[in-house]
């Protein structure tokens, strides 16, 4: 019986204390950097696309949203020919972003996502492209390793041994 | 106050008063509630969230009226409106100032206690009507928790009766000029407000509703404006008791300084608070232990209040 009253007291002192809701269209939370909001597609230090349209994303995705088809320019440098998102079914796990072997998928800090239609959505790669390097401000994927395309020869990378010549007898 | 216009035109303002205040409980509640649990409850629509209860009107007005195809459809449908029907006609005797009174009953307490009673038929009929087991047990839950307080509801409220010698609620809150019965009659007091909160079916006596283990109890079938008024009938309630509470045990409309009406009100603004506190920080009892603490515990309780007023008044005279 008493502690009861003792409850109701207890609950009673709260009248008096600070409010702990963050009245928020006013007042922004503060969102820490890994925060996994809004994705973004990145390019790398020399303004090219980092997708390499390998897949794995669209295969590590557990709702099944990401779509893209590969292509390839004149290089060889392979790139998304489109690349779409329906973020009405993204749960925001991230696990594109640890799939993907170039820092090209990113999440963001960015939750204000409402629409009133449902096709909005559907973000298509022109949306999700950005202009910069997102997290990774340093990392070029060709230059770390991989084949020979327009950005260096093979070799040339960054901490990667010169090519092996096959028809030599030294070591 | 005799002339009939006058009377009607009373019997108006109480009613349109009495619905206004429960549909205010809604804002005022939600907002205390947030108050206690820190937070802000609603406060978008209008200042402080005042319309938000504005809001609320439009929204279940406009909700789709629905019966089950396997209800009882007549009872389903008068069941919500004999909780609202009784609990409004338990306002007609309130005393709430001098003039301001519908009918002066001379078994006004009598009459509520009818009435309070008559309650909970709504509440057992429309766990019956809506075929659903789980409203079934609500309904169920409702019949045995009335059974188990509404005994020492009516004894509590005899030591009162005792001292002021009348069943007269103007009368009674006349027998409170020197004293107000709260004192002599704590004990009544707190048996009164513990069956009160049963009687309103409210947290921790929310067994019929008892929304984690019934879904919503009795009114889970309901929608629409028809569970409006099992709301709408459970403020009301909440008003009802509060302004008895007042009435019987601190003075009514009595106090200094400021008109009758206004002391009335503000008295009765404190214990609706008070429910909603009591709300905010118990949980709800188990079944067994509503019916055995009403049985074991209120109902001695309440007797021996009875007889040792009894015996007090006995030795006075
Ligand atoms: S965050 Fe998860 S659900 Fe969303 S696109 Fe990436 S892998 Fe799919
Ligand atoms: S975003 Fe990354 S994981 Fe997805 S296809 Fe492009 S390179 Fe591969």
């Amino acid at each position: 019986m008493l502690s009861l009253v003792k409850g109701i007291w207890t609950v009673f002192k709260h009248s008096i204390r600070k409010r702990e809701t963050v009245l928020y269209p006013e007042e922004k939370p503060s969102l820490h950097p890994r925060w996994r909001g809004r994705i973004i597609l990145s390019r790398d230090p020399d303004g090219e696309e980092r997708c390499v349209a390998c897949y794995l994303c669209a295969a590590a995705c557990p709702a099944d949203c990401i779509a893209l088809q590969a292509t390839q320019d004149e290089h060889g440098r392979r790139y998304p020919e489109f690349f779409r998102i329906n973020f009405s079914r993204c749960i925001f796990c991230g696990f594109c972003e640890e799939a993907c072997p170039t820092y090209a998928i990113q999440l963001t800090n960015d939750f204000e996502m409402g629409e009133y239609h449902r096709h909005n959505f559907v973000y298509e790669k022109e949306h999700l492209l950005i202009n910069g390097s997102g997290k990774h401000p340093e990392y070029n994927f060709y230059r770390v390793s991989g084949v020979s395309v327009g950005a260096k020869d093979s070799g040339e990378g960054e901490n990667e041994e010169p090519p092996v010549d096959i028809h030599s007898l030294m070591p | 106050m005799n002339e009939p216009e006058q009377s009607i035109i009373l019997l108006y303002l109480i009613l349109v008063g009495v619905l206004l205040t429960a549909a205010g409980l809604i804002w005022l509640e939600r907002r205390l509630l947030g108050l206690w649990q820190d937070r802000y409850g609603p406060n978008r629509a209008g200042r402080f969230g005042s319309l938000q209860v504005a809001a609320d009107m439009i929204k279940i007005f406009t909700k789709e009226d629905w019966i089950p195809p396997f209800a009882d459809k007549p009872v389903f449908v008068i069941a919500p409106a004999i909780i609202v029907i009784t609990t409004l006609l338990s306002f007609a005797v309130i005393p709430f100032a001098p003039e301001i009174e519908i009918v002066n009953l001379n078994i006004g307490l009598l009459f509520f206690l009818a009435m309070s009673s008559l309650s909970v038929y709504s509440v057992a009929l429309a766990g019956w009507a809506s075929n659903n087991k789980y409203s079934l047990l609500g309904g169920l839950r409702a019949a045995a928790q009335m059974l188990g307080y509404e005994v020492f509801m009516g004894l509590s409220l005899a030591g009162v009766i005792m001292l002021a010698g009348s069943f007269n609620l103007r009368e009674i809150v006349e027998a409170q000029r020197n004293v107000w019965f709260f004192i002599p009659q704590f004990p009544g007091f707190v048996i009164f407000v513990i069956a009160g909160l049963a009687e309103t079916r409210r947290i921790p006596f929310d067994l019929p509703e008892a929304e984690n283990e019934l879904i919503a109890g009795f009114h889970t079938e309901y929608s629409g404006m028809k569970f409006g008024m099992f709301f709408v009938g459970e403020y009301m309630g909440v008003t009802l008791i509060s302004a008895l509470i007042a009435t019987l045990f601190f003075g009514g409309w009595m106090g200094p300084l400021l008109p009758p009406l206004c002391w009335m009100i503000i008295k009765t603004f404190i214990f609706i608070c008070g429910f909603i506190l009591v709300r905010a920080s118990l949980p709800r009892l188990r079944y067994d232990q509503l019916l055995s603490f009403g049985w074991k515990l209120m109902l001695p309780l309440a007797l021996l209040n009875v007889v040792v007023t009894g015996a007090i008044i006995l030795a006075a005279s």
